[in-house]
């Protein structure tokens, strides 16, 4: 309790000292984008063999630089780990956390932080092995589950299975390695773990073509990027970089045909890409800011498709993550 | 008539005292617990020996650079050659790592002058090197003055790990020495200060001391001042480090009779000459067996540094086994060759260590 409130007070003496900040000239001035990214997870923040970053959660921050700087690499990414995250962002280490971060009320209520969207829909789900046949989570009944200890997905799974009125038993396990290992070696029917986690664990199987992903998503883990509370023009501008990758599929717009569609366009797309309008200037940046993000990054499928999806190692469905007209919950406001 | 005495050829001991087989029978079967013993271990390397050895060499993948050219079932070692350059300099600009290169031969440099230069250069480039060494080599890793920068959150690796362990060393001793010296003290407020931060510092986990200074830190700064996270690194690296240093060189100080300090006393000297000139020199050359062991406790402390987000080489492992062109599970090859780096390093400086001693020994070894 005691913690808590001196927490408390640390937090507001931050926020209240960031109010009259201006993200936006800081990052101007500096020429670089300061962005906070996991240390590494696959297809969300990944260092490659050169040490160059890329991946869901980073293409979020090439959108912004993108759309501030009008160039996608002047980013700065400054790994960090699950605990340090929100005082790097406190304390203004980086201007915009982009780090698989789960969009809870808690934590939008009392960090003195603002979740600017979400970039991917995530939720515990199932993995088991093909030669059981079973295509759901409903006839799981009186199964073994493979778990990360400590994890928010052994409460899940507690859920569901009450709810549904079913047994099962757990094998805990310390790290996901040691999770995959277990599975692997039959000591349980299947694993439980947030849906972007098990299509890697999937890949490090010896045989992954004999383990299937459920489709049932069983909690609600949407991962989306954060920002500063008190700097409402920032937060706009996070926000409506995001939701132009998104519009941007929407209207059919990819890095290729962006420069075509600017000039040739319907007026949805020429509103867009800024060559009707005065979006930009209302969010205080140039008129081609959404035009740079997706010529330079991509739309959204671009980019989901290219990390996590079929263009990927990770072959993750869309799923949740498509546009709301085609099965999915992917919805952008009204770009006008 | 010749009469010289011509020795008999010496016998042969019989063959139950020599040979291998008389050895054999004395270190091996020389009772039914050490036969039983021996049995035991034949065994376990039989067993286990040869399966690593084929995993490691026989059935490796050595030649490629992608995952899907490990076909053998031995290990991934294309994972490792691919990832080198990260796991050695991290993200440190390709262009630019002669810099790294050239500040690590420079420490190689200055460490082996002190065991090659006569005798009477030896102390003074040992200073000159020890107070311009660390500069020259920051200005290297970080540039400026001529140099392009390279910001510190790209440093990382191997290398990293080498400049925590040796800056951290190299800060701790002087202060080591100085809370040494004032938990000594006869000025009570000096001495209440060294005897509190001393174990402030060893009695909290170096974890925690990290985490406070990646963690709680910041917010205490007002806005829009940051400390570079390297530095609040090494700075909690440090004051951790400096915590051992004390008392280390506290277990040295008190080895030193009383008569030494009684003897400068009487000469008329000082305390700060009886010190530099009496007591510390031998205080520090019994220290040093201490001071490397606590040197290389250090030196794989700094693989730590990886909960706050700085890329040393095991956070590195742990990166590229996320990356999702190598997620096929190298976690043992990462993990087996991180291993293997430390143990050459930390042998390679006991080894030193043993020079050194016997370089410094004057003869009041007891053994």
């Amino acid at each position: 309790m005691k913690k808590s409130v001196l927490f408390g007070l640390v937090t507001a003496a931050i926020f209240s000292t960031n109010v009259q900040a201006d993200t936006l000239e800081d990052v101007k001035k500096a020429g670089m984008l300061k962005c906070g990214v996991s240390t590494g997870l696959a297809g969300f923040s990944q260092k490659d063999e050169k040490g160059n970053w890329s991946g869901l959660d980073v293409d979020v921050c090439r959108g912004v630089a993108a759309a501030v700087l009008g160039d996608a690499s002047k980013v700065s990414y400054k790994p960090l780990t699950a605990k340090e995250r929100f005082t790097a962002l406190q304390s203004g280490e980086i201007d915009i956390l982009s780090r698989n971060t789960t969009w809870t009320a808690t934590r939008d209520t009392s960090l003195g932080l603002n979740f600017a969207g979400v970039v991917y829909y995530d939720g515990a789900g199932f993995m088991v092995n093909k030669k059981l046949g079973i295509d759901s989570a409903l006839k799981l009944d009186g199964a073994a589950a493979c778990i990360q200890a400590g994890t928010s997905t052994e409460l899940a799974i507690a859920d569901y299975f009450r709810e549904n009125n079913m047994k099962y038993k757990v094998v805990t396990f310390e790290t996901s390695d040691q999770t995959r290992s277990g599975f692997e070696s039959g000591r349980c029917d299947f694993l439980v773990s947030d849906q972007s986690q098990l299509y890697s664990l999937r890949i490090g199987l010896k045989d992954p073509e004999g383990a299937v992903v459920l489709p049932e998503v069983i909690s609600k883990e949407p991962l989306g990027p954060v920002v500063r509370q008190g700097d409402d023009k920032w937060f706009n501008i996070v926000k409506w970089s995001l939701n132009a990758m998104i519009e941007g599929e929407f209207q059919g717009v990819t890095s290729a045909n962006a420069d075509e569609m600017a000039k040739s366009g319907k007026p949805g797309q020429k509103r867009l890409l800024g060559s009707e309008g005065d979006l930009g200037e209302k969010l205080g940046l140039s008129a081609d800011w959404a035009h740079q993000i997706i010529k330079q990054v991509g739309n959204y499928s671009e980019s989901f498709e290219r990390n996590v999806g079929m263009g990927s190692a990770l072959k993750i469905s869309r799923g949740l993550n498509a546009q709301w007209n085609k099965g999915g919950i992917l919805y952008s406001p009204a770009m006008r | 008539m010749d009469n010289t005495f011509t020795p008999i050829e010496a016998r042969k001991p019989p063959s139950s005292a020599i040979g291998p087989i008389a050895w054999m029978k004395e270190s091996l079967f020389s009772s039914p617990v050490n036969t039983l013993l021996t049995v035991f271990f034949a065994y376990i390397i039989i067993r286990f020996i040869p399966p690593v050895l084929d995993w490691a060499f026989i059935s490796a993948n050595w030649v490629g650079t992608t995952q899907d050219e490990c076909t053998k079932s031995g290990a991934c070692w294309i994972f490792i050659k691919q990832w080198s350059g990260q796991l050695l300099y991290g993200s440190y600009p390709e262009e630019l790592r002669w810099r790294v290169n050239l500040a690590l031969i420079g420490l190689v440099a200055v460490v082996v002058m002190q065991f090659f230069l006569p005798q009477h250069l030896r102390r003074r480039v040992g200073w000159v090197s020890l107070l311009v060494y660390p500069l020259i080599s920051i200005w290297l890793m970080y540039g400026g003055l001529g140099l392009e920068t390279v910001s510190t959150d790209k440093w990382g690796g191997f290398s990293l790990n080498i400049l925590l362990a040796f800056a951290g060393i190299l800060m701790s001793l002087p202060i080591g020495i100085i809370w040494a010296l004032g938990r000594q003290s006869q000025m009570p407020f000096v001495k209440v200060v060294c005897i509190s931060s001393i174990e402030l510092f060893r009695g909290v986990p170096l974890i925690t001391i990290l985490f406070m200074g990646s963690v709680m830190l910041p917010l205490f700064f007002p806005a829009g001042v940051q400390l570079d996270k390297l530095m609040r690194a090494f700075i909690a690296i440090t004051l951790f480090q400096s915590a051992y240093m004390a008392e280390v060189i506290r277990g040295g100080l008190q080895a030193i009779p009383k008569g030494q300090v009684e003897a400068a006393n009487s000469l008329g000297l000082g305390y700060w000459k009886t010190m530099r000139l009496i007591v510390l020199p031998q205080a520090l050359k019994i220290s040093i067996p201490n001071i490397v062991n606590t040197f290389i406790a250090l030196f794989k402390d700094t693989t730590l540094v990886l909960i706050i987000g700085l890329f040393e080489i095991l956070s590195t492992i742990q990166a590229a086994l996320q990356n999702s062109n190598w997620l096929g599970g190298h976690h043992i090859e990462g993990y087996v060759f991180v291993a293997f780096v430390f143990w050459v390093f930390c042998y390679t400086m006991s080894r030193i260590s043993v020079h050194i001693e016997q370089k410094l020994n004057t003869g009041h070894s007891r053994s």
